[in-house]
């Protein structure tokens, strides 16, 4: 496990051993990990795994049962939610309905002794910052969805805290303004130099947006990992299948040395080195992932000096872009899910014709 | 438009429930003592014959003060028991809710009874007071109800939001929800008013020597020759009790609007 800050970082923020009990229920089990300066860190998972309820604890809307939650190594414990240097932008938004764009804003700096001026000066430029310059006195429940969430933004990060705390801030949104928010985020976080804290179930979002992300399976941290690591690397199939599409073959390894040879079905003998075991040491009966993207098929008339496979094609799934297909590969026993780019040289096979599949032993990892 | 069977039984329906109360600007009107048709003439002497009577203006002081006394208490009530039936969860929570609401079916001359027993037993003396306690007790189920809508359709992350902005609970109380349930706590005001205003049966087991309205004008009608009196009474009074429904209903519908809310129901 990847448990070290982005380089250069010191934590702002450290969870040690922290456990929360509904009553009988425990919905956080043990959760360890250090998020640093400055970092865009997200928590993924599937809804009720604790994500929600990890970063609740933190803003100090939970209670933890045990364990410390340190904030610029001070423990947070007994601290209410309005003395944390954390601020919050909710699912919902919690736009206040009754007040307008700019008193919504300035709301924070109710307490802050700045005067009239000082206050409409930092409200404009918490407004620039997120692009809603010309709505100051336009009514909350007045606002677009994007521009809801804007407002949120401005709202948390008038304070300055230390960290943001972001509750599936894309989640109300549809997909184009998801996308748009999302490269917003990246770049106002940028620029702010905030530690975010985003919770989302959506494995794209967390690997579009995040330096580092935490997998949470049932209230623990299965792999936390920068996301080409997590992508490429999962440590277990559960966190394999729940970020993209992973195929997987059954195999026999042996290790001898710092090699290890596998016998794949469907593909042949291979040999790959421990780095692509995250799981530990595998001899014996195991399986063996690849990514659709891994693998390719090998049109009439291209070459290719990579390792060949043949199969059946199974099913056939067309997306303009991409074409997604399934393969039986001769000698295995489930089908593999092969993606490629469609270019205009490349037909798109029917299904039932035989097709050549090339592969790397480079792209496989192992798994129990 | 077609007169269906249907459309038929609703107008019948409808006339059947109102015609009443049209008697009764029509015969506060009518220049005569007698309550039968046909009409005698216009005159508004039963109203200035009504300003006259030092009783009446008593009574009418009571109610008010009454009135007044049990929307306030009511629907401070009402918003305790819907903040905390909306937002906590506790043992026992539904059988507490429930027992607040339960005056809302119980027979209200049960409660009067029993509260005039209570009074007796206790050596208290009815009166003003014990009015308003029986209301308070038949009121305040209405102001949970309304209130329990207006909490209902607020966001609970609103007032997470005013603290994790800094605010403490008193004052994320005072700047969030109360703006946003205030259309409610004006309903529940208005409606614990007029249910306060024209009820009769516990004022009139509790009232002692201090009658309200209702019970006034149900003494007068033992006189024929003040009934005109007792017509424009009524009169003044449905005028006030729609005035009143418009008001809380109208004000309801604005805060729902301003709220950017859905209309989720109502009174009228």
């Amino acid at each position: 496990m990847n448990a070290q800050t982005k380089a250069g970082q010191a934590p702002i923020i450290r969870l040690q051993d922290v456990h929360k009990y509904y009553g009988d229920y425990h919905a956080l089990r043990g959760i360890s990990a250090e998020i640093g300066q400055g970092e865009f860190f997200s928590l993924l998972g599937p809804s009720g795994c604790g994500k929600t309820t990890l970063l609740r604890a933190i803003a100090g809307f939970e209670d933890i049962s045990s364990g410390a939650i340190l904030l610029s190594g001070q423990n947070m414990e007994g601290v209410p939610p309005n003395k944390r240097p954390t601020n919050m932008v909710f699912q919902s938004y919690a736009i206040f309905p009754h007040l307008s764009v700019a008193e919504n804003v300035g709301f924070g700096l109710r307490k802050s002794g700045l005067d009239r001026a000082a206050k409409a000066r930092a409200v404009g430029e918490a407004l620039e910052m997120v692009g809603l310059s010309g709505f100051r006195s336009r009514a909350a429940h007045a606002l677009s969805g994007g521009q809801r969430q804007r407002v949120a933004l401005a709202r948390a990060l008038i304070l300055k805290p230390k960290v943001l705390l972001l509750d599936e801030p894309l989640s109300a949104l549809d997909k184009k303004m998801r996308e748009i928010m999302q490269v917003e985020l990246i770049k106002l976080q940028r620029e702010v130099g905030i530690t975010f804290i985003l919770v989302t179930h959506d494995q794209e979002e967390a690997l579009v947006m995040s330096d580092r992300i935490a997998v949470m399976f049932e209230g623990e941290i299965a792999q936390l990992d920068e996301p080409e690591r997590l992508y490429r690397r999962p440590n277990s199939k559960r966190v394999a299948e729940f970020i993209g599409v992973m195929n997987f073959l059954e195999a026999s390894a042996q290790q001898t040395g710092e090699k290890i040879t596998l016998e794949v079905a469907g593909l042949g003998k291979a040999e790959i080195t421990p780095e692509q075991c995250p799981a530990g040491a595998v001899s014996g009966a195991c399986s063996v992932g690849l990514r659709p993207e891994t693998l390719s098929i090998l049109f009439e008339g291209e070459q290719s000096k990579a390792r060949l496979a043949e199969g059946v094609v199974d099913e056939v799934v067309y997306y303009g872009d991409m074409t997604y297909y399934d393969i039986r590969l001769d000698g295995a026993s489930a089908p593999v899910r092969i993606s490629m780019r469609n270019v205009i040289s490349r037909p798109v096979l029917e299904v039932g014709a035989r097709a050549q599949v090339t592969w790397d032993p480079r792209a496989m990892v192992l798994f129990n | 438009m077609k007169l269906s069977g249907l459309r038929i039984y609703a107008i019948v329906y409808l006339v059947f429930l109102y015609a009443p109360i049209i008697l009764l600007p029509l015969f506060a009107f009518n220049d005569g003592t007698i309550i039968a048709f046909p009409l005698q003439g216009f005159t508004t002497r039963w109203f200035t014959d009504l300003a006259a009577t030092e009783a009446l203006i008593e009574a009418t002081g009571n109610s008010l003060f009454i009135a007044v006394t049990v929307a306030i208490l009511a629907t401070c009530l009402g918003l305790f028991a819907a903040r905390a039936g909306a937002r906590y969860t506790f043992p026992a929570k539904s059988g507490i809710l429930g027992f607040i609401m339960l005056p809302l079916v119980l027979p209200e001359i049960i409660v009067a009874v029993s509260l005039l027993v209570v009074m007796l037993q206790a050596g208290l003396s009815t009166g003003l007071w014990s009015i308003i306690a029986g209301h308070v007790l038949i009121c305040t189920p209405f102001a949970v109800a309304i209130l329990q809508g207006s909490f209902a359709n607020m966001d609970r992350s609103l007032e997470e939001a005013a603290i994790d902005l800094g605010e403490t609970p008193i004052s994320t109380f005072r700047l969030v929800t109360l703006p946003l349930v205030t259309p409610g706590i004006i309903a529940s005001l208005l409606i614990c008013f007029t249910i306060s205003l024209d009820e009769f049966i516990i004022a009139f087991f509790l009232s002692g020597n201090e009658p309200t309205l209702p019970v006034y004008l149900w003494g007068q009608l033992r006189f024929p020759a003040r009934l005109p009196i007792v017509m424009a009474l009524g009169t003044i009074l449905v005028a006030l009790s729609v005035i009143l429904l418009i008001l809380a209903e109208y004000v309801r519908k604005r805060g729902l609007k301003r709220a950017g809310l859905k209309d989720t129901g109502g009174f009228v």
